[in-house]
């Protein structure tokens, strides 16, 4: 079943500069249960398309559906929890009340709120942390406290903007590890960002190559990997070739300037 | 979470000395200049005196009278202590002479002028935040109004007031709230716009009203903003009042205090006045600092 779907879609921003094309003619079907890397230099428009299918930018041309609606219809659905590269914790919020914050906004009834933070606490492994305050935890326990916010409302689409970017490379290797079993739990479709390589082709079922100057799409690669993927795929023949690809496609992008 | 608890007494003795020592240096300095201005400024009446009298002035004797004089030009230290404690302590509080009486006069006014402008400094900027007309409208007109000398408009609105039958409290309050609303105004426009577009992003992918976007996001990030402007906001509801109770023949409040001092040539009542002024002034900063204190800790926004 065909999640979102862009047809020729076009982003052009107005600045004092004179027009910047973040998107020219992006056209891509994503699933249900895929997941969906999308990688390429800055300026290539991939935070812009993610921003695009959440409602928070409008494209200027083309089509774009998110589960059969427009994307602010979806947005008003909530079928999309969105992810950035900061966790955006409120400090005056412990944990839980922090994942509870969507969930008010959404006149969720109390028990049920309980219910639901305690459920994607246990999701991201901080199962006894909702009590705690933001500054009480580190970087990667707060930002997967902020993915436990974007779940707790069940919506079908996790969108992520670079959410690990900030983080160290251990870190990085636990939370993708911990990223591909959340979503084998709960199918969900997931929309990535990403600068990394490895990380792109170690979690995506599909990657995106996009390229700068007009952001465009270059490549779609379907991963042959399968679901299951232990850290250790990555020294396999498969893994490699796949990455090479990847690294292919980012190369003819840039071929261009 | 808390600085460390238990500590020997002698260190925490001797972290207390190190803070305060520079602190009583510069307060020893103040004085000792305060001294020898008192000295300096009376001297030329007390010479004055000796010359009409017909009496020679040793140096012992000039320093001796012109800290012990009944009008001085510049009272010292001690005199405007004395005049302090007996204006505080050595009086019925009920008394008119009393300085707690006019302290309470002028703490009341200033208190409901503070609220009053409190209250209206932060509707104008929640309208500034969310409405765009006002956004463009209103900013110049409150810096208009704090641009017109205070003293000018003091007495024109007492006047006005009274000839519509209203004395006392209010219109003085409404001086104090004149001054105070605008640091509240500014700190609160700054407050209410400090949220992140990302945290604005994200309350627009949960679809949150603007109601929730400002209960939930924008009034609480606003919060240390608010605090430091109502400290500069209090001084100035104090500073209003006191201007307030200047012209039209005000009996009562400290500024009622200050010009019946003036009127007399009693520079001990304007100096007492004047400091129980300011003791006013630093105990209403430093509740509010309190509370800042409480509050941004509790909140975790403490830096």
């Amino acid at each position: 079943m065909t999640v979102i779907q862009a047809r020729d879609v076009s982003l052009t921003f107005q600045t004092a500069d004179g027009p910047v094309h973040a998107l020219k003619d992006v056209s891509l079907t994503i699933e249900r249960g895929d997941f969906v890397s999308f990688i390429g230099p800055s300026g290539c428009g991939k935070t812009t398309f993610l921003r695009a299918i959440a409602a928070l930018e409008t494209p200027t041309a083309g089509k774009l559906e998110v589960a059969d609606m427009t994307p602010d219809q979806a947005r008003r659905q909530r079928a999309y929890g969105y992810v950035f590269q900061a966790p955006g914790l409120y400090p005056w919020r412990t944990i839980a009340g922090n994942i509870s914050l969507p969930l008010e906004i959404m006149g969720f009834a109390r028990a049920d709120r309980l219910q639901r933070i305690a459920r994607v606490l246990d999701l991201v492994d901080l199962a006894g942390f909702g009590g705690k305050y933001p500054w009480q935890l580190s970087g990667g326990m707060q930002q997967r406290a902020s993915i436990a916010r974007a779940l707790a409302f069940d919506a079908d689409i996790l969108l992520m903007d670079e959410p690990f970017g900030a983080l160290d490379e251990i870190v990085r290797d636990r939370l993708n590890e911990a990223l591909l079993d959340l979503w084998k739990k709960t199918g969900k479709t997931i929309g990535f960002v990403t600068h990394s390589i490895p990380e792109a082709v170690y979690l995506s079922t599909k990657i995106v190559v996009m390229s700068p100057r007009p952001g465009r799409i270059t490549r779609v690669i379907d991963s042959p990997l399968p679901r299951d993927r232990p850290l250790e795929i990555r020294d396999t023949p498969e893994f490699i070739a796949l990455a090479q690809q990847v690294r292919d496609g980012l190369r003819e992008g840039h071929s261009y300037d | 979470m808390t600085e460390a608890t238990a500590s020997p007494g002698s260190t925490v003795l001797g972290r207390g000395l190190g803070r305060a020592l520079p602190i009583l240096t510069v307060l020893l300095a103040i004085i000792a200049i305060w001294y020898l201005a008192a000295i300096w400024m009376n001297a030329t009446w007390v010479r004055d005196q000796a010359v009409r009298a017909d009496t020679v002035l040793t140096t012992g004797d000039l320093i001796r009278q012109t800290l012990t004089l009944e009008r001085p030009v510049l009272p010292a230290p001690h005199q405007v202590a004395a005049g302090l404690w007996e204006g505080i302590a050595g009086q019925k509080i009920t008394s008119k002479r009393s300085l707690v009486w006019h302290g309470w006069v002028t703490l009341s006014a200033t208190l409901a002028g503070f609220a009053i402008g409190t209250a209206a400094g932060v509707l104008l900027a929640v309208g500034i935040v969310h409405n765009r007309a006002m956004d463009q409208s209103v900013m110049p007109w409150a810096v208009a109004s704090q641009t017109v000398p205070i003293l000018a408009i003091a007495p024109m609105v007492i006047v006005v007031f009274a000839s519509m039958g209203v004395t006392g409290l209010l219109p003085k309050a409404m001086i104090a709230a004149w001054l105070s609303f605008f640091p509240v105004l500014v700190g609160m426009v700054k407050g209410l716009r400090t949220p992140d577009a990302m945290q604005l992003d994200l309350m627009h992918s949960w679809n949150a009203s603007r109601v929730q976007q400002f209960w939930r996001l924008r009034l609480p990030s606003s919060l240390p903003y608010l605090f430091a402007s109502l400290k500069v906001a209090i001084a100035a509801a104090l500073v209003g009042t006191i201007v307030g109770e200047l012209p039209a023949g005000a009996t009562s409040g400290l500024g009622a205090r200050l010009l019946s001092g003036s009127y007399y040539g009693q520079t001990v009542q304007i100096w007492a006045a004047l400091f129980a002024a300011a003791i006013l002034a630093a105990v209403l900063v430093m509740l509010i600092g309190a509370l800042e204190r409480l509050t941004l800790r509790r909140m975790g926004l403490a830096r």
